[in-house]
């Protein structure tokens, strides 16, 4: 089996820091993939570089056999690459409805058509679990709905490849345990990519996981494997396993 | 006159125009690099030094440098309370706020202009020079005030340079543009840099506008080309720098002479703007300044 | 923008539309020239609001837009003798190149330096009216001549110089405007640039092109404007440098926040409501642009939102 994204060399500075640094990674279609690490160690710029939010200062970026390196942010979001942000930045003045809509509507032929984006909004809402706020101004949403609601809005993409930079960030228990449901969910269509702190999430989630040390990677393998791993212990999991 | 002289007497004019387009610039420029505030209303503060000079000269009988003196004191500071005033009340309000204030400088604009027209009338009204001692070179004879201008204007630029770079308001001023919100968190009081720093601006402007009237007469509408001059100095120069100020002021008041000479003027304004618009689309720290933060 | 309720929202814009109708046989003279004028620069406002509402770009150079229609159409008229359509449709192409152009180049600004480009480039636009005085005009202007201001199909001829019929081609264009604005507001590309005005980053990350989207909004904007430009010259018989001057792209600012960005009437509304102000105090002062000055700085201190968006905000949530 192919890859569906690769990277080779994968570099980027900021003035003399390295903070992603000669990456070679590869991810298979379906698959559920966990990156971690310390903080600073490069995990949110790593994805950046993937979606096109900032430029590699070298390397390259395949991803379904095409080299993707030089394109735009948004030619990429329409080759399939959603990104849900760290940091909650739905349109807080729009309705949940049109938040989900912008995307929607993207992936739709006929762009004219009400229903059918009617159809398409909805469908993510119900997945995510916010049909009954649809008219609701996304700004006056919980915080944990909030975050919901970047999910919607990245799943209406359609993606082949779903990002989510931290998504369980500052979520109630209880909301976690939906979250990891519904990326599951999610899994049965789409490549996910997840940077994640919370530990448990990840061994319940990842097929495997990726660990970032410096802009570097440390080690990659199945949960288990990464458990046992000493190198990643020392660097990361030491302190609290 | 041959090429050579013709030439120095345009060179001349141009440091004239340096002189006090370095000072209205450096205005501009210190209000735009401290509050990010782009204050479309600065030529109307030009315009109203240049007025005020005139009212405070009719004023005051006897010579005519005791008038000019005390314009060149008294009509700085009106402005400048002027421009206070006009901060605390509208500039603060908005919070800085970038794209607000322009709408709002450009409303003080409408409103001072308007003013002066009703009180000061349309006319263009002529104030005395201070002195008027002719230098006389082999060539021509030159006015011995418009080169005391360009000397009254270094001296003032350099003035300027030193309390930035070597006092302790200097450095208030620079730790505010460099970054407000830590400068106020180390007991920098912000509010009142900004005020004194609008002031600062317009004053400037107001003295520019003193030191230029003797030659150019004081008029309501006298602020409009100031104000497009000095934006175009302080584009090419890089947005808050005070060197590439000086440098593009000098720049520009030289061209602008020369340029007049082989050109319209209406062509050379038209030429100047577009190349300057251009410079702010395609090289937006201006040619000197280096690279935005 | 919402989906609730399209219909009150059509009925609300029919009925501004068929109360002007009505208005053309209630006014005294003076009052009826008068609002002819206002729908003409309400157009001017909507094409303004399109892009400074909807898109969240301040532009201060919108007079070049609608001095392109205002020349466009005037000149090939003056210089060319060409007919009424064609002279309105060369108004039009010539709004919508220089569009495209300023486009082009201011977009790859952002923020205050959009505003001083735009400032500039508009600035240059004007010098050049004056400059050309020979074929434009300068700043004396030029009149259209009353005989060449004639639409004719075949036998009927319709005069826009006849006060009616200058009214009611006034009202044909606003709400043909009006109408249009209503339709991209609420379509999908209204959501885009809604989307681009509230965090473009994430409207990028969501897969789509920022800056086509907005070079778009800034050709339908210039568009509109010198639909109003082109509109003004055919109906008043007047072209003159000074619409193209700074103050002509304050004007349309000035309206726009009055009325309220980003509401489809608020243009004319704000429009109406300045007009209305400078007339009460004509009989006082003369000096118009100190009404102007204070009304934009009260504007921007007390009241952004404006009439219509306070309105919307506080009452009624489905004013489009």
């Amino acid at each position: 089996m192919t890859p569906l994204l690769t990277t080779k060399g994968l570099s980027r500075s900021f003035g003399g820091l390295r903070a992603v640094d000669n990456v070679d990674f590869a991810l298979m279609p379906g698959e559920i993939r966990a990156v971690i690490g310390p903080n600073g160690a490069g995990k949110t710029t790593f994805v950046s570089l993937i979606s096109g939010r900032i430029q590699p200062s070298a390397g390259t970026i395949v991803f379904d056999g095409a080299d993707i390196t030089g394109l735009p942010t948004y030619v990429r979001v329409r080759r399939g690459i959603a990104y849900t942000f760290q940091i909650t930045s739905v349109f807080a003045n729009l309705s949940v409805y049109d938040n989900v809509a912008l995307p929607v509507q993207l992936t739709l032929s006929d762009i004219r058509s009400k229903d059918a984006l009617r159809t398409g909004v909805m469908s993510a809402l119900e997945r995510t679990g916010l049909a009954d706020r649809a008219h609701m101004p996304a700004g006056q949403l919980s915080y944990g709905h909030q975050r919901l609601l970047e999910v919607a809005m990245g799943l209406a993409l359609k993606p082949r490849l779903l990002i989510l930079d931290e998504p369980t960030q500052g979520l109630a228990d209880g909301e976690i345990d939906n979250f990891i449901e519904l990326v599951r969910d999610i899994a049965k269509s789409a490549t996910v990519l997840l940077i994640e702190h919370n530990m448990p999430v990840v061994m319940q989630l990842a097929d495997r996981i990726t660990v970032f040390n410096a802009g570097r990677i440390l080690a990659e393998g199945t949960p288990e494997a990464i458990r046992e791993n000493k190198a990643v212990q020392e660097a990361y999991l030491g302190t609290a396993p | 006159m041959h090429f050579g002289p013709h030439l120095l007497l345009a060179t001349l004019e141009g440091l004239v125009t340096s002189a006090v387009l370095a000072l209205t610039a450096l205005g501009l420029s210190l209000v735009f690099g401290v509050m990010r505030v782009v204050n479309v209303a600065h030529g109307e503060f030009f315009m109203l030094g240049a007025v005020l000079a005139w009212a405070i000269t009719t004023a005051i009988s006897g010579h005519p440098a005791l008038g000019f003196l005390a314009a060149l004191v008294i009509a700085p500071l009106i402005v400048g309370a002027i421009a206070l005033v006009a901060e605390r009340l509208v500039l603060r309000r908005l919070n800085y706020n970038p794209e607000a204030t322009i709408v709002a400088t450009i409303g003080m604009l409408y409103i001072i202009q308007q003013l002066a027209l009703t009180f000061y009338g349309p006319e263009a009204r002529p104030v005395e020079p201070p002195f008027s001692y002719r230098i006389l070179l082999p060539w021509f004879g030159y006015s011995g005030y418009k080169l005391s201008i360009i000397a009254a204007s270094a001296l003032l630029l350099i003035a300027t340079w030193l309390v930035l770079t070597r006092t302790k308001i200097g450095l208030i001023m620079r730790a505010t543009q460099y970054d407000s919100e830590t400068a106020q968190a180390f007991g920098i009081p912000v509010g009142r840099v900004y005020g004194g720093v609008f002031a600062l601006g317009a004053m400037l402007a107001a003295i520019a506008a003193v030191l230029i009237v003797p030659i150019s007469q004081a008029h309501y509408l006298m602020g409009q080309d100031p104000l497009l001059l000095s934006f175009i100095v302080v584009i090419i120069g890089g947005l808050g720098s005070l060197r590439g100020t000086v440098v593009a002021a000098v720049l520009i008041g030289l061209s602008d002479g020369i340029i007049s000479m082989f050109f319209s003027p209406t062509l050379a304004k038209i030429i100047a703007t577009l190349l300057v618009a251009m410079v702010l689309v395609f090289r937006p720290q201006g040619l000197f300044g280096t690279a935005a933060r | 923008m919402s989906e609730a309720s399209p219909a009150k929202a059509y009925a609300l814009h029919l009925g501004v539309i068929v109360l002007l109708f009505v208005l053309s046989f209630l006014l005294p003279d003076y009052y009826h020239g008068l609002l002819a004028r206002i729908m003409v620069l309400a157009v001017f406002a909507m094409g303004y609001n399109m892009l400074f509402g909807y898109v969240g770009l301040l532009s201060l150079g919108h007079a070049m837009f609608f001095g392109a229609g205002l020349y466009g159409a005037g000149l090939a008229i003056i210089q060319l003798g060409w007919s009424v359509p064609a002279a309105f449709a060369a108004g039009l192409a010539c709004g919508a190149a220089l569009a495209l152009i300023i486009g082009l180049l201011a977009l790859r600004t952002t923020g205050v330096a959009f505003m001083i480009v735009t400032m500039m480039f508009a600035q240059v636009f004007y010098l050049a009216i004056l400059y050309f005085a020979a074929w434009t005009g300068g700043d004396q202007g030029q009149v259209v001549p009353q005989p060449a201001r004639v639409l004719t199909f075949g036998a009927t001829s319709l005069d826009l110089t006849n006060p009616t019929m200058r009214y009611m081609t006034a009202l044909g264009l606003f709400s043909l405007v009006l109408l249009i604005t209503l339709a991209v507001v609420r379509s999908s590309y209204g959501r885009v640039l809604v989307a681009i005005r509230e965090n473009e980053e994430r409207t990028r990350m969501l897969g789509y092109d920022t800056f086509s989207n907005k070079l778009a909004a800034v050709v339908v904007s210039g568009t509109i404007c010198a639909a109003s430009g082109a509109a003004y010259a055919l109906l008043f018989g007047y072209v003159g440098s000074s619409f193209a001057s700074v103050q002509y792209s304050i004007l349309p600012l000035l309206w726009v926040l009055l009325g309220g960005a980003a509401t489809t009437l608020g243009p004319l509304i704000g429009t109406l409501f300045m007009y209305y102000v400078i007339d009460l105090t004509s009989g006082y002062t003369s000096a118009y642009l100190l009404i102007v000055g204070i009304a934009l700085i009260l504007l921007v201190l007390f009241f952004p939102k404006g009439i219509l968006g306070t309105i919307r905000q506080r009452w009624l949530g489905w004013l489009p």
